[in-house]
């Protein structure tokens, strides 16, 4: 038995070694949830033209989850060649708690690191029954919003300061109205799910709410794959540019050896092709030929950015969603 | 220790002892250990500002108190459902003995979406239930219906095999002397099957204590009414807060470990006190 054992471990072993020695490279990606379908698409494409290029097979792997978990996960040892999250605050913790990236991350590829952006929009039923138009609707009396957790959720937060930015900027940058507006809206929220695929099932399927706060990607997707008779989706004036970044995880892929490709693999996704296929998934492209194409799909709203309004992701964190902070002060017992 | 040993058939009290040891220590002892040397990172001030925090007061109500009616819940009725199963034979009683274990089997994440589905607004039972009054989604109620799906295995596969070993002449023993059936169940059969029940009580309601999966989804999460304690743990780590996250961690640890282990004191004076060997 223990012989059999020991023979059945060796094969495995030198079958594990096989596929290593056969010349393929192989590269692991870790995203966050609603990505699974543009990077099944982006990694068919990259492949493709790698092996044209230089003739060498690449197998890449994906590992998805929320944004939180997966920078924890690399942080604890996996070994991500490159990661592509919701939001850079998860990926800074890779250089504050890690010491995994450089300080600089954010600057080494274009535009911050994001190669494609997306926004926050609402999704309402059909004919908009409760006539929502604004962020300001959303805090009325007697309109139930469905929005994720911020404490779990990336996609919350980005909700959230969404809203707070908006208050900010109609009222000339009045933090107690921008308050009163995200206490309000918080007050109509009956259902805090964990994560903003489980806000959509919860709007969607359970049919809860009058409004869904989410992605724009997630409200184009939801919209198209339940046909247009049953929801709608509506711009707000202003809204938030969320910039999911991606970066090389310097030491798995200095320990793999694989810098090379990981950085042509960053790189693909500006590239013509890249940027197509981030479009074709609903993400807003940085590419102004690509963005002209798909003009339809993504109305122009006033955005601003995290870093304009809120001085960047680590303040944000501090000020609103850690332990204490605003966030925490919306459900805290009245005295 | 030596006369134990010498008056053994079968040797290797020693050896199975210290694998024992090193068994329990490398899977249960080390982490638990990591755990406790992580939340000593914070300071004492800050350990108890986290620990007993509104918020976490608020969660730990919820998850101890839910998981107790859970567990309580399914030892009436895991008790019923095992006496059906060891004293009739029935049509479908197979049927009815593999749906039993089916809650250890579903992974708990499908059978929180499937609760959710079943007891929101537009569920099959919730609707009806809405139209009483009734929410159970998204309320404390939601949290016991599901706390009590997952640990309904535990009370009927703990009591089982003992009720199949009671004779049934004990029973008929007391009838001749002319117990009642009340008094046949109350002083015959409870008292034998008491040690089963409370052990498996104990199971569901620990089980019920780490429960995260199901519960995301039909809890709501809303902050100081439907938050677990394993939530707002999680809510730690997002914000990289590990020793924050340990600190509750380590309060439920506690908690659970003297309840457990007050459950099975109890358990060795009350059979004692019954004259059972212990």
């Amino acid at each position: 038995m223990l012989a059999r054992i020991a023979a059945l471990a060796l094969f495995l072993l030198a079958a594990v070694a096989c596929a290593k020695g056969d010349g393929e490279v192989s590269l692991l990606n870790a995203s966050y949830d609603p990505t699974r379908e543009l990077y099944d698409d982006v990694n068919a494409a990259f492949v493709k033209d790698w092996q044209a290029k230089t003739g060498t097979k690449v197998n890449i792997k994906m590992s998805h989850g929320g944004s939180g978990k997966q920078a924890r996960s690399v942080i604890d040892g996996l070994e991500a060649d490159v990661v592509t999250l919701a939001l850079a605050y998860d990926v800074q913790m890779l250089h504050d708690k890690g010491k995994l990236i450089p300080e600089d991350w954010q600057g080494r590829l274009s535009n911050n690191s994001a190669p494609y952006t997306s926004t926050i929009v609402f999704v309402v039923r059909k004919g908009n029954p409760k006539g929502i138009k604004d962020w300001d609707d959303l805090a009325r009396d007697g309109v139930s919003v469905i929005t994720p957790n911020p404490k779990t959720s990336g996609g919350a937060r980005w909700n959230y300061l969404a809203a707070w930015g908006y208050a900010l900027r109609k009222n000339g940058g009045d933090e107690t109205s921008a308050r009163e507006l995200v206490n309000g809206i918080y007050k109509n929220v009956p259902v805090l799910d964990s994560g903003a695929r489980g806000s959509t099932t919860t709007f969607a399927e359970r049919n809860i709410g009058d409004v869904l706060v989410a992605w724009e990607n997630e409200a184009l997707l939801l919209v198209r794959e339940n046909g247009r008779d049953k929801f709608e989706i509506v711009v707000p004036s202003v809204s938030i540019l969320a910039e999911p970044p991606v970066t090389i995880v310097d030491r798995n892929v200095d320990k793999h050896g694989t810098r090379d490709i990981a950085e042509a693999y960053l790189k693909f996704l500006y590239s013509d092709a890249g940027q197509e296929l981030v479009a074709k998934h609903h993400y807003r492209p940085r590419s102004e030929a690509v963005a002209k194409r798909y003009a339809n799909d993504f109305p122009e709203i006033k955005l601003f950015t995290v870093d304009e309004v809120f001085g960047g992701w680590t303040k944000a964190q501090k000020t609103h969603f850690d332990d204490g902070g605003v966030f925490d002060k919306i459900y805290e017992p009245r005295k | 220790m030596t006369a134990i040993a010498r008056r053994r058939v079968l040797p290797g009290f020693r050896a199975t002892l210290s694998f024992t040891w090193v068994y329990l220590g490398l899977l249960v002892l080390i982490p638990l250990c990591g755990l406790f040397l992580k939340s000593t990172s914070l300071g004492w001030s800050e350990f108890w500002e986290t620990a007993l925090s509104p918020r976490a007061l608020a969660s730990y109500r919820l998850s101890f108190g839910a998981s107790l009616v859970a567990a309580g819940l399914n030892a009436v009725f895991g008790l019923l459902v095992a006496w059906v199963l060891v004293r009739y034979r029935f049509p479908g009683r197979a049927l009815v003995d593999a749906l039993v274990d089916l809650p250890f089997a579903l992974p708990t994440a499908v059978a929180g979406l499937t609760l959710t589905a079943l007891y929101a607004e537009n569920g099959w039972l919730g609707e009806p239930l809405g139209a009483l009054g009734i929410k159970v989604a998204f309320t404390p109620l939601g949290v016991v219906i599901a706390l009590t799906f997952i640990g309904l295995p535990f009370v009927v596969r703990t009591v089982e095999p003992v009720l199949a070993d009671l004779a049934t002449d004990v029973e008929e023993a007391a009838a001749v002397l002319g117990a009642s059936r009340w008094q046949t169940f109350r002083r015959v059969i409870f008292p034998s099957i008491l040690p089963a029940l409370v052990t498996g009580f104990t199971l569901a309601f620990a089980r019920a204590l780490g429960e995260y999966g199901s519960i995301v989804f039909i809890s709501g999460n809303m902050p100081m009414k439907t938050e677990i304690v394993p939530l707002l743990i999680v809510t730690k780590l997002e914000q990289y807060d590990y020793a924050g996250a340990t600190a509750l961690a380590v309060v439920m640890l506690c908690a659970s470990f003297g309840i457990i282990l007050s459950v099975n004191l109890l358990q060795r004076w009350g059979r004692k006190r019954l004259g059972f060997e212990v």
